[in-house]
């Protein structure tokens, strides 16, 4: 039996009815139709479906969707600030930070947690940050170069959409 | 995943009431991280998710100089791994728990949670029952305390009842001159561990080994405590001799089953190797 789920996604409060069983990513994709985060493993070990809750982290296969009541979700379609995208996602246009882009969605939320946390992360720090994230193309050198040519980034613009 | 039923009681005590009424028609989710990918195998089919990720009042970390440190049982891993009371009295905690699994494990994923599961590779167990931790268990009678090292039974098997729930972990303080270590081995970040261990040693005033612990992880279907080994060290200088001595006896007591990672001889040698090493980082931190 369905139950009443109210939750805020990308600052927008919504109010959906899901079966127990439904997990957040097949709620976002299949349900909402976003299709941002991605299903790779559906074992939380990939983090191609890595999606905020609350500013942090978490894949999003690994976690029922009426878990999520009360809290806050962002997926990369929360990331941009209409047409002027957020620092990471230009940071990894510039520096060549993704390939296929199949992770790249999960990529840039895990890279925005650590961010929120450690807004100037060393190269160790980022690898660590990143250790729940593949790429299936083994482009990790350019991903990582792209998070620290954004945090510098957004050092530059003092912070002002974290 | 097949379809079960789904509550969220708003208190520990409605947890009970719950527990009660359906007893094993019902499995508890917290994190979530383990059991969900155990659903989504079929290998269990729970009738109703009581689920306790949201109760607040099991999300806590406290320290207290005579009683030690409290943690809460829906406490997430990155909560311990990131808390100033942590980090300033059981370093080795956060040490632990900065390599558990992934970010987004740690996240979401709690260390009551965790140690429900009983996944015989588990991170947490080990550097607590060298920190000589007890567990708080509610149930419909009360509750009651037991050693770290007494709740885990088998493979995915702990001493809760149906009706009972884990609430809380305790850890006594530490006591002067007292060495605490845990590392594990591992192929890649991220991965379970293959086998893990955890030593401490507190020193009598002379330099004698006052106490020793040794746990290890990976190593049996259960966190294993190896008091022979840590026998050896009772009332005696702590030296390499006597270290290798405690690893040999270790290596005895220890039948590690082989997994699909690694054969039970590879797993004996590797672990004798992190019980040494630990045991070495133990005693330099009181040295």
């Amino acid at each position: 039996m369905k139950k009443i789920l109210s939750f805020t996604l990308n600052g927008q409060p919504y109010e959906v009815a899901v079966k127990p069983k439904t997990t957040l990513i097949e709620l976002i994709r299949d349900e909402i139709g976003l299709t941002g985060p991605k299903i790779g493993c559906n074992a939380g070990a990939c983090g191609a479906c890595t999606v905020l809750i609350d500013g942090k982290a978490v894949d999003s296969c690994s976690v029922l969707a009426l878990q999520v009541e009360g809290h806050s979700v962002e997926t990369v379609e929360g990331l941009a600030d209409g047409d002027k995208l957020h620092p990471l996602q230009e940071a990894f246009l510039d520096d060549g930070g993704y390939q296929c882009g199949f992770c790249t969605p999960g990529m840039l939320m895990a890279a925005k947690s650590l961010l929120n946390e450690n807004p100037d992360p060393s190269i160790h720090e980022i690898r660590h940050g990143l250790s729940g994230n593949l790429c299936r193309c083994t482009g990790y050198v350019r991903i990582i170069d792209s998070i620290h040519d954004a945090a510098q980034r957004m050092k530059k613009e003092g912070g002002e959409k974290s | 995943m097949r379809d079960f039923d789904y509550i969220a009681p708003k208190s520990v005590e409605e947890t009970i009431k719950v527990l009660s009424e359906y007893k094993d028609e019902a499995k508890i989710i917290a994190g979530g991280q383990s059991l969900l990918n155990i659903l989504k195998q079929d290998l269990m089919a729970p009738e109703i998710l009581v689920d306790i990720k949201h109760l607040s009042e099991l999300d806590y970390i406290t320290y207290d100089e005579k009683e030690g440190m409290r943690i809460g049982a829906t406490t997430t891993h990155h909560a311990v791994e990131v808390s100033p009371l942590v980090i300033e009295h059981y370093p080795i905690l956060s040490e632990m728990e900065h390599t558990l699994a992934f970010p987004q494990t740690r996240n979401w994923g709690t260390i009551g949670g965790n140690l429900c599961i009983q996944d015989p590779t588990g991170d947490v167990a080990p550097p607590l029952i060298a920190l000589r931790a007890t567990v708080k268990i509610v149930g419909p009678n009360g509750e009651r305390i037991l050693p770290m090292e007494d709740f885990s039974t088998d493979y995915y098997e702990t001493v809760l009842e149906e009706d009972e729930i884990l609430a809380e972990v305790r850890i006594p303080p530490m006591a002067p001159r007292t060495g605490v270590a845990y590392s594990k081995f591992r192929i890649v970040e991220g991965d379970a561990p293959i086998v893990g261990a955890a030593v401490a040693f507190t020193l009598n005033e002379d330099g004698t080994c006052a106490d020793a612990r040794i746990a290890t992880n990976g190593t049996a279907p259960i966190p294993l405590r190896i008091p022979d080994a840590e026998a050896v060290f009772k009332g005696k200088k702590i030296t390499d001799e006597l270290i290798q001595e405690a690893v040999e006896v270790a290596g005895e007591a220890m039948e590690c089953i082989p997994d699909i990672v690694a054969s039970d001889e590879y797993k004996k040698r590797v672990a004798k190797v992190y019980i040494k090493r630990m045991a070495r980082k133990a005693l330099s931190q009181i040295q």
